[in-house]
């Protein structure tokens, strides 16, 4: 694979997204736009207690209500038959068990859905939802972290695991830290966050038979749904189809078949017809996971010049008290910088709440807010500049492999990122920059994520007229891959994108993993590569075939293609088409499929996609409101497929980080282990007036060790690091270290 | 949403007869507060009597007065000539408040009558004095954060409610000593700004002195005093689209340095816009110098008392005071 890499961009370097008219007219259906004649509309009722038992549940006065089609819950429900039967009394779910829904009276959180009303139309079915009356037992519920803080123990699933990465971890020397000339230690935490994507969650839920389920259902995977939902309801997995071709966004919510998802099938199942149920903004707090609170601990040591000599990092990160979710919270400390002495802790609390899940940069962004705010504080303690200092500390290889990076230009971003930025321009004091007023202040941070590619198919198909369709069971959450996916395609049989459709987010289309980790590009876009070059062999070797072809002695790298167009050599005027090879050979078609995964050099280099991002802020120190003024955010992220929806990328990442630093908090009364933020007045993501300009440069290098296009990820990396930038450029504008998310008013007057 | 009536009325006498006869009946003018709460069971009027036909949608200039009726949009207000002209200070406040879009529905009327953004108040699975008097107060021993420090109750008490009033136009309009023209089943009357909203004392669940079935048709605005030193100050958590934690209105006549008027209101600090009758007490009469502005901004800051969460308002309403009469002052 090594040297394989994309031709050139050609003719079009960004190309416009593909579905972009489709979104901009409202003509992109979603999942809870599809039409049927029968359909009915269902409404979740949840839990408004955080532990007990349902001890009643009147459904009457709702079953009388007009239009009323069924209310279903625990004492009712048609059953999902892949769980195990019923205990008496009902006993408290095993840590490890995904949540059951209508499964038996038992309340693990506030918010759990204990009840679906089923109507006509969707204003029946809210009215009689809240007719229906639902008594509680309530038992003492344990919500808040750090209340609970010391109950966090090492995760079941590591104690069972040995080689789980969550195992702790000690490389070195044990007495570095404590011979350490410069040691710092420092707790950070970010409360729970959550995707809210614009889109919220919604399904309709179609059995077209008795044991044939459809599904359309924002998610990010329709295979991995597709599976679950095929086992939970124990049909063949063909049975199941499940459909999201449009995502309005997701940011890792979309990971998961939820609880919602199973009520709206029981639901339809009950009824016996469609069934549509779409998430109010308020539920989106509780049904589809959320960033986890966590809490770090940092220890640095490190020598007068400012070289790491030492680091712990201990993480602690919420979870259900049913499931355990884990992060790579503590993981990037290993990797990201060259020092020999490193500890890394995880553990786990358990709560009364519902399960967390992967948000963007799940992990990274947590952990490297707090790695890169330490480093910003030793910098500080050092009288360095906090770019001087990661230079310094620059990881040439792997530290925690000891494996050459398969590609990393990290410094390169750093000269990129500060000579943009002017970072020169930056005084090192805090407080000693001002403008208008206001506090000026300067940060940066680093940042990193894995490389992940997963098996991938894709089938490409040349048509009679010499159109192509090119399929595989991905998905598009938003960063645009139908139009990174036409563009490798184009790229590869020298066709023009017009003539290209990409075909994604249906169960049916060939196997590829959701959308997520940021592997898409790495992952399926290979297998477009693969699948499209076997196509332009294989009808190459069809047209050298044909009697007095051009093609029958041309050299097979002198072939050049253009718009379709097979050309023995660039100089050569004839050519014949791809049209033309289909018609001779009277073929309505031809197509390849190929799967793609990663191979040895996996074990012979490690893969990171790596960035950094500086940020400046002014801050009011009169109202203590912070703005960001300007970002600049850099990443060597190998070959760059659409330069367009690239940056699109990285300025959505930006905008999630700073949100992440200045606004995001999903607040808890705990006194009812409930969120007091359900809406978007009161849990805030960041707003027009609130995103300066931000400059996104990318190296564009091909990494050629990680895959035949020489592309990593980017999703992820994109929001890595960021909060920590802002809070960085917060400290140098205050003099206030802000340790805690997000950084409000409160916290700097 | 429960189900409702609908009517739209073509007449005010109409229009206030439907609600006075009918418990159950409410007004609706922009509805981007009621449909809200009625989506969130909160409000579950049996009829909604849509004013939105009704003629109340000049902005007139009358003699000494502005005039703007009920049923202006904020936008409108917002960007007609004559007030920005003569009044930016509500100019100020309305593009301060919530959304363009909003700001397109929303009106002069609605915007008053807006309810508290407390939480618990929105969700019915707290205990809310407001919603349901006598279930408790959620925020009282809650999350507090957004609550107020002004008109508080020294000893919390079952009926005790420590809700703001969310509206910027009603900060501005209190510092304007404005007037709210009401028409109800026994005739006309004027309210006082400062006499429309109340404090929750021992009823939360009454936001104004408004009595069922009147109608607002108008704001009156006496004429310019303050066409040019104003500033209305808004601190919230994102630089647009967010309500306030602290707001200050200041609106100064300042002839050769020396503060002739001034008035002074704040925002997100209580249960009613909050005018500041000490501070500008101290301020009349004065030259105008930070040092002025800071001891009034001590005064006016007498007798707040701070929550668990909301301690922060105590350090960061002072500073906004005075930086809206420096900002107002121009003294920079
Ligand atoms: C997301 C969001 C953010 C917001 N941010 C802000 C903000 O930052 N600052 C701010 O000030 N506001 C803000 N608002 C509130 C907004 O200004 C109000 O919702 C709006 O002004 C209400 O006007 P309306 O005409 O839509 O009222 P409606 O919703 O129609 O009515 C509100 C109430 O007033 C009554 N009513 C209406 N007109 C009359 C009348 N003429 N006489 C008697 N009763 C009447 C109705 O019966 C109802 O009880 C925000 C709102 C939202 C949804
Ligand atoms: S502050 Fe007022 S609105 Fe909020 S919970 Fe208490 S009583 Fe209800």
């Amino acid at each position: 694979m090594a040297n394989a890499h994309l031709p050139p961009a050609e003719p079009e370097p960004s190309l416009n997204r593909v579905d972009g008219r489709l979104k901009v007219t409202g003509a992109a259906t979603y999942s809870a736009e599809y039409p049927f004649d029968n359909l009915a509309h269902a409404v979740l009722i949840t839990s408004t207690i955080a532990k007990g038992r349902i001890t009643n549940i009147n459904a009457k006065p709702a079953e009388a209500a007009p239009g009323v089609l069924a209310v279903i819950s625990h004492r009712n429900t048609p059953g999902v038959p892949a769980y195990p039967p019923l205990k008496q009394p009902a006993e408290r779910a095993p840590i490890g068990t995904a949540f059951r829904v209508f499964y038996d009276e038992l309340i693990y959180f506030s918010g759990q859905p204990v009840a679906v009303v089923v109507a006509q139309t969707l204003e029946q079915a809210q009215q009689a939802a809240s007719l229906v009356e639902i008594d509680y037992q309530t038992e003492t519920h344990q919500t808040d972290f750090v209340a609970n803080r010391s109950k966090a123990a090492i995760a079941m699933n590591v104690q069972r695991n040995k080689t789980s990465p969550f195992q702790d971890y000690d490389r070195g020397d044990p007495d570095a830290m404590p011979s350490a000339e410069v040691k710092l230690e420092a707790t950070y935490t970010i409360p729970t966050q959550h995707h809210q994507p614009l889109e919220p969650h919604a399904i309709i839920a179609v059995w077209e038979a008795d044991d044939k389920l459809t599904v359309y259902d924002k998610n990010q995977g329709v295979k991995s749904a597709q599976g679950n939902l095929a086992q939970a309801f124990k049909l063949p997995r063909d049975n199941v189809k499940v459909n999201a071709q449009f995502i309005g966004g997701a940011f890792g919510s979309g990971i998961r078949v939820w609880p919602h998802t199973v009520a709206a099938v029981l639901a339809a199942k009950q009824v016996k017809r469609p069934v549509k149920l779409v998430l109010g903004r308020e539920l989106m707090f509780t049904s589809v996971g959320y960033r986890p609170f966590t809490e770090q601990k940092l220890a640095i040591g490190a020598t007068k010049t400012g070289i790491l000599t030492a680091i712990m990092h201990e993480g602690i990160g919420q979870t259900s008290a049913y499931e355990e979710h884990l992060e790579r919270t503590i993981l990037a400390t290993r990797a990201m910088y060259a020092c020999l002495n490193v500890s890394t802790r995880y553990r786990l609390l358990n709560l009364d709440v519902n399960t967390p899940t992967w948000m963007r940069g799940p992990g990274d962004a947590t952990g490297m807010f707090a790695l890169e705010s330490a480093l910003d504080e030793l910098a500080f303690a050092l009288q360095l500049d906090p770019l001087e200092l990661r230079l310094r500390n620059h990881a040439d290889a792997d530290p925690e492999r000891n494996l050459p990076w398969s590609a990393k230009s990290l410094k390169e971003c750093y000269r990129m990122g500060s000579e943009q930025f002017g970072w020169k321009n930056r005084k090192p004091e805090p407080q000693s920059m001002q403008t208008d007023g206001m506090l000026v202040g300067y940060g940066m941070a680093s940042s990193l994520y894995g490389f992940h590619r997963h098996p991938s198919k894709a089938k490409a198909m040349m048509q009679a007229d010499g159109s192509v369709v090119v399929q595989s069971a991905t998905m598009d959450i938003g960063p645009g891959t139908g139009t990174a996916m036409t563009q490798i395609a184009a790229r590869m049989l020298g066709v023009s994108p017009k003539k290209i459709r990409f075909d994604l987010g249906d169960s049916s289309l060939p196997d590829a993993p959701g959308q997520n980790g940021s592997a898409t590009i790495p992952s399926v876009g290979s297998a477009v590569h693969d699948a499209c070059k076997a196509l332009k062999n294989k009808l190459l070797i069809l047209g050298a075939s044909m009697p007095g072809s051009i093609l029958s002695s041309a050299w097979p790298d002198e072939i050049e293609i253009k718009n379709g167009r097979i050309y023995p050599n660039a100089e050569s005027r004839s050519s014949v088409s791809y049209a033309d090879i289909l018609k001779y050979h009277k073929l309505p078609q031809v197509e390849m499929t190929e799967e793609s995964k990663s191979g040895p050099e996996r074990d012979q280099y490690s893969m990171y996609s790596f960035g950094c991002h500086f940020v400046e802020v002014h801050v009011s120190p009169v109202t203590g409101e912070v703005r960001v003024k300007r970002v600049v955010t850099c990443a060597d992220v190998g070959k760059i497929i659409n330069d367009k929806t690239a940056r699109s990328q990285s300025i959505g990442g930006v905008v999630g980080g700073i949100g992440m630093a200045l606004m995001e908090e999903s607040v808890m009364d705990h006194r009812y282990g409930r969120y007091v933020t359900s809406d978007f007045a009161s849990y805030h993501i960041p707003v027009h007036a609130d995103i300066p300009q931000i400059e996104v440069f990318f190296v564009d290098q091909p990494d050629v060790h990680v895959n035949p296009i020489g592309a990593k990820g980017l999703g992820e990396i994109a929001i890595v690091g960021v909060a920590a930038a802002v809070a960085n450029a917060v400290f140098h504008a205050t003099g206030k270290r802000v340790r805690e998310l997000p950084i409000t008013v409160d916290k700097l007057v | 949403m429960k189900p409702f009536e609908y009517v739209r009325p073509s007449t005010l006498q109409e229009a206030i007869e439907l609600v006075a006869t009918n418990p159950k009946a409410q007004f609706i003018a922009g509805g981007t507060n009621l449909i809200d709460l009625m989506k969130h069971n909160i409000a579950a009027p049996g009829k909604l009597v849509d004013i939105n036909h009704l003629p109340l949608k000049k902005i007139e200039k009358r003699d000494g007065f502005l005039r703007i009726g009920a049923l202006v949009l904020n936008s409108e207000v917002a960007s007609h000539k004559r007030v920005l002209a003569s009044h930016p200070l509500l100019v100020q406040a309305l593009n301060a408040g919530a959304s363009g879009q909003l700001r397109n529905m929303a009106t002069v009327g609605g915007n008053l009558l807006q309810r508290t953004r407390c939480p618990y108040f929105y969700d019915r699975a707290f205990p809310c004095n407001k919603r349901i008097p006598g279930s408790g107060c959620g925020a009282l021993g809650g999350i507090n954060r957004m609550h107020a420090i002004f008109g508080v109750p020294e000893k919390p008490d079952p009926r005790s409610c420590i809700a703001v009033h969310p509206s910027d136009l009603s900060v501005a309009l209190s510092a304007l000593e404005a007037t709210v023209w009401v028409q109800g089943p026994h005739g006309e009357r004027q309210i006082p700004m400062n006499d429309f909203h109340r404090l929750p004392n021992n009823r939360p669940e009454q936001d104004t002195t408004l009595a069922n079935g009147e109608l607002i048709t108008a704001v009156e605005i006496p004429d310019a005093v303050f066409p040019k030193h104003v500033h209305y100050l808004k601190v919230r958590d994102r630089a647009s689209y967010a309500f306030a934690l602290v707001s200050v209105a200041a609106a100064l006549d300042i002839d050769q340095n020396r503060i002739k008027t001034v008035r002074l209101a704040m925002g997100g600090v209580a249960h009613k816009p909050w005018r500041l009758f000490e501070a500008e007490k101290l301020l009349t009469g004065q030259t105008v110098s930070e040092t002025i502005f800071r001891q009034a901004a001590e005064v006016a800051m007498q007798g707040a008392r701070a929550f668990e969460h909301n301690a922060y308002k105590l350090k960061v309403a002072p500073n906004a005071i005075v930086q809206a009469l420096k900002l107002a002052a121009s003294l920079s």
